[in-house]
């Protein structure tokens, strides 16, 4: 039928990983409350599936042969990767559709040259917000990458692009389609800076985001990301992809910088669908 | 220095089961299998964390390789800025410590 549903969310593995060591637990659990209420309004959009616009880090893809976007189209995946011990996720498998996910596939490609995969591990950065929006694992997901880790990257404009082709993909079959993009803003994740963040520059950012400001999201380079946000906020592109998707501001918005264990500041929100 | 060949090493071991097994059964069988300098090789070879770190592999990569060797988050974090104080700043790739060395994690403050 069409794209429903809009969200972005936070992917941190310290989200499930270390949740249960954070001191600010009221903070901690003013974030989950948000989560949740992501998560019942993904489930009153009556979705039929679930794209996640995401930015692994080197689970499936590697600079032997890096793409700068890849959709799964499997009938089902694997996840998490990592030790589900470390990320207290258990591991499972999750619900894909290979039909559904072919026809976007198929769509995308009329303006993105998008690889596919029929094989994907699910890292973090899918599973976590898997755990919180879908827990019962009973909506299927297509895996959307985003190269955000393994320089050269996908240029801002491309990601842009890519989030408008998944809308004319999703607005091109019959299904009732979510979509949700996972990513930080600034941070430095698994540096010994883990735990610092650029609240400024993230509220900035989300301003953008929030308002549809496409040439205000599109004018950051690569070395202002870098020196102001961190490595970790080369995943601003899983948000610019989905506010191109969308094409409405932002319904609502939770930001805290207050969950440094968190390693991000932590981010939920749900966008219009225009 | 060959860090595409050191990381390659790493993410093969992160994400195959096979290699893990082979990782912990005969190292050097592992090391055997990738164009490492020697500086790598060791470092690879003793779990050297911090060396790792500063030779420039990805934290996204070697965090989880810390984990593979039972080391905890903090301990994680420490052992890569006590790598920065022995062997100076990361020498390559986009992980470079930033901050002087300073714990940004109240939950993780040693003192």
């Amino acid at each position: 039928m069409s794209l429903v549903f809009a969200g972005i969310c936070s992917h941190g593995p310290g989200m499930t990983g270390r949740a249960h060591l954070v001191q600010n637990t009221e903070r901690r659990d003013e974030f989950f409350a948000k989560l949740d209420m992501l998560r019942a309004e993904l489930r009153e959009s009556g979705a039929e599936a679930l794209i996640v616009v995401a930015a692994e880090h080197f689970a499936n893809f590697f600079m032997n042969n890096m793409p700068a976007f890849c959709m799964g189209i499997a009938d089902h995946y694997e996840g998490p990767i990592e030790d589900p011990a470390w990320l207290r996720i258990p591991r499972r498998r999750i619900p894909g559709n290979s039909d559904l996910s072919g026809r976007l596939v198929r769509e995308v490609m009329q303006s993105v040259d998008t690889a596919y995969a029929e094989e994907w591990k699910f890292d973090h950065g899918i599973m976590v917000p898997l755990n919180f929006l879908t827990p019962d694992y009973d909506l299927p997901v297509v895996p959307a990458n985003i190269n955000c880790q393994g320089p050269p990257l996908t240029p801002l404009s491309r990601a842009w692009a890519f989030g408008e082709a998944l809308r004319r993909a999703c607005d091109a079959v019959p299904e009732r389609i979510a979509l949700i993009g996972t990513g930080g803003i600034s941070h430095w994740p698994a540096t010994p800076d883990s735990g610092k963040i650029n609240e400024a520059w993230d509220r900035e950012f989300l301003r953008r985001l929030a308002q549809q400001d496409k040439a205000g999201l599109l004018t950051y380079s690569d070395e202002e990301t870098y020196r102001e946000g961190g490595q970790g906020a080369f995943e601003i592109r899983t948000h610019i992809a989905t506010a191109a998707a969308a094409r409405g501001q932002a319904a609502w918005l939770y930001y805290t910088a207050e969950l440094p264990i968190f390693a991000v500041g932590c981010t939920v929100g749900r966008l219009e669908v225009g | 220095m060959s860090l595409y060949q050191l990381q390659k090493s790493l993410f093969t071991l992160n994400r195959e089961p096979v290699a893990q097994a082979q990782f912990k059964a005969d190292r050097e069988a592992f090391l055997d299998q990738y164009e490492l300098t020697d500086e790598e090789a060791q470092a690879l070879r003793d779990g050297d964390i911090g060396l790792l770190y500063v030779l420039g592999v990805n934290g996204q990569i070697l965090m989880h390789f810390a984990a593979f060797l039972g080391i905890a988050w903090f301990d994680y974090l420490e052992l890569m800025r006590q790598g920065v104080s022995r062997h100076g700043p990361v020498r390559a790739g986009v992980y470079a410590m930033t901050g002087g060395g300073a714990s940004f994690t109240p939950e993780g403050d040693r003192t």
